[in-house]
């Protein structure tokens, strides 16, 4: 018998999942989902910055457009280190297209005009 | 070569160099820190005395009241912020009626005006949060408050404008007497100089001791203090001591210039450069001030600080020629910010006794002003920042600081090097965030100004990084 | 002449101007100290926003980004990099900015939705050495997200709030080594979820019931000294830590910024920090409403969203036909619970229901939270589990509270087990 807190939403509901991954203890269909991902592949979204050239700032914030195994964000984050995105940038560009090959994109979150 | 050197750009190395700068002399002014103001003179009290406190016949008592008068005057010149709001002292007891005698009979002795012993009651309705148990107090209502290191930087500012020059982060190391003349060494090259002054605050004894047999001993006393919001700013009008004992003047409750309310200090023996606080002196600062004011809302605390003073156990200053050619201006403990420009005076008429020709300049010009966005009226708020936009963005929103206001202390005769200096010039950061909200922005506008990196800007003296290095790229370090 | 002048462009203000925009306000000012619209929310670039209101998790920017949006395909005017500094209490706005200047503009209605400030070291009144390297987490998360720099590599965090915990993995992610989060209070101050996404992911202890006693260092922060606190939360001498660091970032607690409310002389609730408000968010000076962290702390910023349309279209309806007229009744605290928003509710005015926001004091486990007026049970909400890092609400109908004079007490009482 596995306990823990589901973090889909704020709520953050006190799960129990057995052996077989019987979960109790979540409000809905979605913390059960993530409890199963959890206890056997775990997965994040990440959510960081890049280096951003001319624009009103010097970094552009980026996530992954779905979750990523979580045993590989250290490798996706020195990736984030060489990577650089030209101002003007908008929300949803996408900055990384199948990053690490996980399927997901790395996508910008912010708009930033040109210094 | 220069005429007179002085170590030290506190109050007293500052009031000094403006002193001498009135006449036809060079005068270079070393400081170790990165500014100016950096020791005892921004963390004291803040309080121009009225002068009852020295015993009679000492310099001490002869500066502080003369100081006072000066100080006032000064900063109306300068454009510092000042208010006469006087002084209470309590008493308690029937005991501590009796030290308000002396005190009055000390104070009258010395030539402070206007003393006046007046009952709890008296005192109650000048300060209706005064305690009850208070049962009289001696009033002097030529006390005063004023912003120390705004002070200090003005006369600085006037000493740099009349031709002195200002060596920051330059340490003095040695001094070494080569005939006539003192060969001062530092972590920056030798100067050669006529005179030395040892305006060097709580480690006055040991530049003297680099110049003359051991005279005194500097014993460091630490006080601390909190800071409350201004929504306290108004709990007393005037400076509320309580009856003087022998580590000093006690603590006191009074108001500060920038509208807040200052409540300290305790005296404790300290190492020299150590200004931490400690939670036994803050509980006792807190304990001893409700005392006086019950209904302090200590929870509107915004800041604590400590200062360091630069007792001697003696009960006078120590002033005057130690060796040829170099003068003590050291042990200036409490009353020290009052008499500082009394201090510069008098120091003037010492070197001019030993023979220094003391010749007025007749281009000496005793003037300075700053914009203060916040106290201008609506319609010269619109004139100015039609004229220089800058004025209209407000980058410290507790205190109301605009960009103008900070970029105008670029071209200041002593710029600042560091997000405190710009704090120390313009009260940016000063207020209830702390910086919290402007000072990722002070930290671009001085990197933009001083053409570095943000990551190469100090919080306060060189050294003290704000930031460690850009992201993407520390891993490997940790 | 403004109908309505919105101080604060970010999520309180921007969903605000779009209702008041939605009920037919066409002559609508928002007044945004930055460059740019969207305010806090820009630079917290994490994710788990708008799952409420959009039903989709959104980071920080993206949620803002969701609103500025909207905003373009209306007539509302937008003053950026400009900054209120007076409403009169005749409705005079002085505000300054380097392009606009300074102007006085008059206002039929007004929405303070300022937002709240970080408490700072003074506050908590941290003894110790005052170098570099001690900061609010907010001002590290502008650091970190915006500006591109780190504060420090070796980092302490000081308080469980949102923000800190935050930054805890944040900061971790761009390499630093978080040695330990200290909360002076028995129990977190933030959400859970952020617990166990923040900290356990990176192996950060949580150290609950200890605090920071002494801050080291001469230039840069050196050593923190971390103690044991006890119930009265006051250090036990000999539980000391000490942890070699470079940093120190406070979350110890946000206070609404309310400067310009105190001035304007509307009340203030000692307890919120923020304006006393009716349930249509109007202060006690008529036609001045507030929403979002300025009235009170939001765990969630969804809830910033639907508490400020509520403040939109009410001030709409101020402007339309003047002060809902009616007699009001208070609310007060009742057991283990510390607040309410809104303090009053004029039950006249009330069209459905009324959201009552609240905050309990301790943790409670199951519970039920009532509502009584008297003598009189109004109405019961069952609970798993309260906690005071999170924001609770409950909707009272409209009906239930007709008739009713004197005050509404809300309390939360714990089943026994």
């Amino acid at each position: 018998m596995r306990e823990l807190v589901c973090i889909v939403c704020p709520r953050g509901c006190h799960m129990r999942a057995d052996d077989d991954l019987n979960v109790t203890g979540n409000f809905c269909p979605r913390g059960e989902a993530y409890a199963r991902a959890e206890l056997t592949h775990p997965t994040r979204v990440v959510t960081s910055t890049v280096r951003l050239a001319g624009g009103l700032y010097r970094r552009c914030p980026v996530k992954t457009s779905a979750p990523v195994p979580k045993e590989l964000i250290p490798e996706l984050m020195e990736l984030l280190g060489t990577v650089e995105a030209s101002a003007p940038v908008a929300v949803g560009d996408v900055i990384v297209r199948d990053v690490l090959h996980t399927g997901a994109d790395l996508v910008c979150t912010r708009q930033v005009p040109r210094a | 070569m220069t005429d007179v050197l002085i170590i030290g750009c506190g109050i007293t190395g500052a009031a000094t160099a403006m002193e001498l700068s009135h006449y036809k002399l060079s005068v270079t002014v070393l400081e170790r820190e990165n500014d100016v103001a950096l020791g005892a003179t921004r963390a004291n009290s803040a309080i121009v005395h009225a002068g009852y406190d020295p015993r009679p016949g000492t310099l001490m008592a002869k500066l502080n009241v003369r100081g006072n008068a000066l100080t006032r005057e000064l900063c109306e010149k300068l454009d510092v912020p000042y208010r006469r709001c006087g002084s209470l002292v309590l008493a308690f007891s029937e005991k501590e009626v009796e030290t308000l005698r002396e005190l009055l009979d000390r104070g009258t002795q010395n030539g402070v005006p206007d003393l006046e012993i007046i009952s709890g009651d008296e005192a109650r309705a000048m300060e209706p949060n005064l305690s009850d148990a208070v049962v009289a107090a001696l009033r002097a209502p030529t006390a005063g408050i004023c912003s120390p290191w705004e002070l200090c930087l003005a006369m600085a500012e006037t000493a740099v404008k009349n031709g002195a020059e200002l060596h920051l982060d330059t340490a003095v190391t040695g001094l070494e007497r080569a005939g006539d003349r003192w060969l001062v060494h530092t972590g920056r090259g030798d100067y050669e100089a006529r005179y030395v002054i040892n305006a060097a605050g709580v480690d006055s004894a040991l530049v003297h001791d680099m110049a003359a047999p051991h005279g005194f001993d500097i014993r460091p006393s630490r006080g601390e203090y909190y800071i409350l919001d201004k929504s306290e700013g108004k709990r007393v009008d005037t400076v509320i001591f309580q009856c003087p004992s022998e580590r000093g003047k006690g603590v006191l409750v009074g108001p500060t210039v920038h509208g807040n309310l200052i409540v300290g200090p305790n005296a404790e023996p300290s190492d020299p450069h150590d200004v931490s606080t400690t939670a036994q002196g803050l509980d006792f600062v807190k304990e001893t001030a409700r005392l006086s004011v019950p209904s302090i809302d200590f929870s509107q605390s915004i800041r604590n600080f400590a200062g360091v003073r630069a007792n001697s156990g003696r009960d006078d200053f120590v002033i005057g020629f130690a060796a040829p050619g170099f003068l003590d201006l050291a042990a200036i403990c409490s009353p020290g910010l009052t008499s500082a420009a009394a201090i510069g005076e008098y120091a003037a008429g010492l070197l001019k006794n030993d023979g220094l020709a003391l010749e007025e300049d007749p281009a000496f010009r005793l003037e300075r002003h700053r914009i203060r966005f916040k106290e201008l009226s609506p319609r010269d708020r619109a004139a100015l920042v039609a004229r220089e936009p800058a004025y209209g963005r407000v980058i410290c929103r507790c205190e109301t600081v605009t960009e103008g206001e900070i970029l105008a202390c670029f071209r200041s005769p002593i710029p600042p090097r560091s997000v405190d200096g710009v704090k120390r010039r313009v009260n940016a950061g000063m207020g209830r965030c702390q910086g919290g909200f402007c000072g990722p922005r002070v930290v671009e506008i001085l990197s933009r100004q001083l053409g570095v990196a943000m990551d190469e800007i100090d919080q306060d003296r060189s050294g003290s990084r704000v930031l460690i290095g850009e992201t993407k790229g520390v891993r490997e370090d940790v | 002449m403004y109908d309505l002048i919105v101080v604060g462009g970010g999520p309180a203000g921007l969903a605000a101007a779009l209702a008041a925009w939605d009920n037919g306000l066409r002559s609508i000012l928002v007044v945004e100290r930055d460059r740019e619209l969207g305010g806090i929310l820009n630079q917290c670039i994490h994710n788990g926003f708008g799952l409420t209101y959009f039903k989709e998790e959104l980071t920080g920017p993206e949620y803002a980004h969701r609103f500025v949006e909207l905003l373009r395909g209306t007539g509302i005017e937008i003053r950026t990099d400009t900054m209120v500094l007076d409403v009169t209490p005749d409705l005079m706005v002085h505000m300054t900015g380097p392009a606009s200047g300074y102007r006085v503009e008059a206002a039929r209605s007004v929405i303070l939705a300022m937002g709240c400030r970080e408490r700072a070291r003074g506050a908590i009144g941290t003894p110790g050495s005052r170098p570099a390297g001690v900061l609010t987490a907010g001002a590290a998360q502008r650091y970190v997200n915006v500006e591109g720099y780190m504060p420090g590599k070796r980092v302490v965090i000081l308080g469980s709030g949102d923000i800190g915990l935050i930054m805890a993995r944040r900061m971790s992610l761009e390499g630093a080594k978080v040695l330990a989060c200290v909360e002076v209070m028995p129990y977190s101050g933030g959400l859970t979820r952020n617990i166990v996404q923040c900290l356990e992911d990176f192996g950060i202890p949580l150290y609950l019931s200890h605090t920071v006693t002494d801050i080291r260092g001469r230039d840069r922060v050196e050593q923190v000294v971390v103690s044991r606190v006890d119930q009265n939360r006051r250090p036990i001498p000999g539980t000391e830590m000490v942890f070699d660091c470079d940093t120190l970032l406070l979350s110890v607690g946000l206070i609404p910024e309310n400067e310009l409310t105190k001035n304007a002389g509307i009340e203030l609730d000692p307890r919120t920090k923020g304006a006393v408000v009716y349930e249509n968010m109007e202060t006690s000076l008529p036609g001045v409403f507030t929403c979002g962290n300025v009235t009170h702390v939001h765990d969630l910023v969804d809830f910033v969203t639907q508490e400020s349309q509520r403040a939109g279209a009410a001030a709409a309806e101020y402007v339309r036909s003047g002060e809902p007229a009616g007699e009001s009744v208070s609310l007060r605290n009742g057991d283990a619970v510390s607040y309410t928003v809104p303090q009053r509710v004029r039950p006249g005015s009330i069209d459905k229901s009324v959201n009552v926001f609240f905050r309990v004091n301790r943790i409670c486990g199951r519970s039920e939270i009532v509502v009584t007026a008297g003598d009189r049970r109004l109405a019961a909400f069952k609970r798993d589990r309260l906690a005071p890092g999170e924001m609770e609400h409950i909707t009272l109908p409209g009906k239930l509270l007709q008739g009713i004079t004197g005050e509404i007490t809300v309390s939360v009482k714990e089943a026994l087990e």
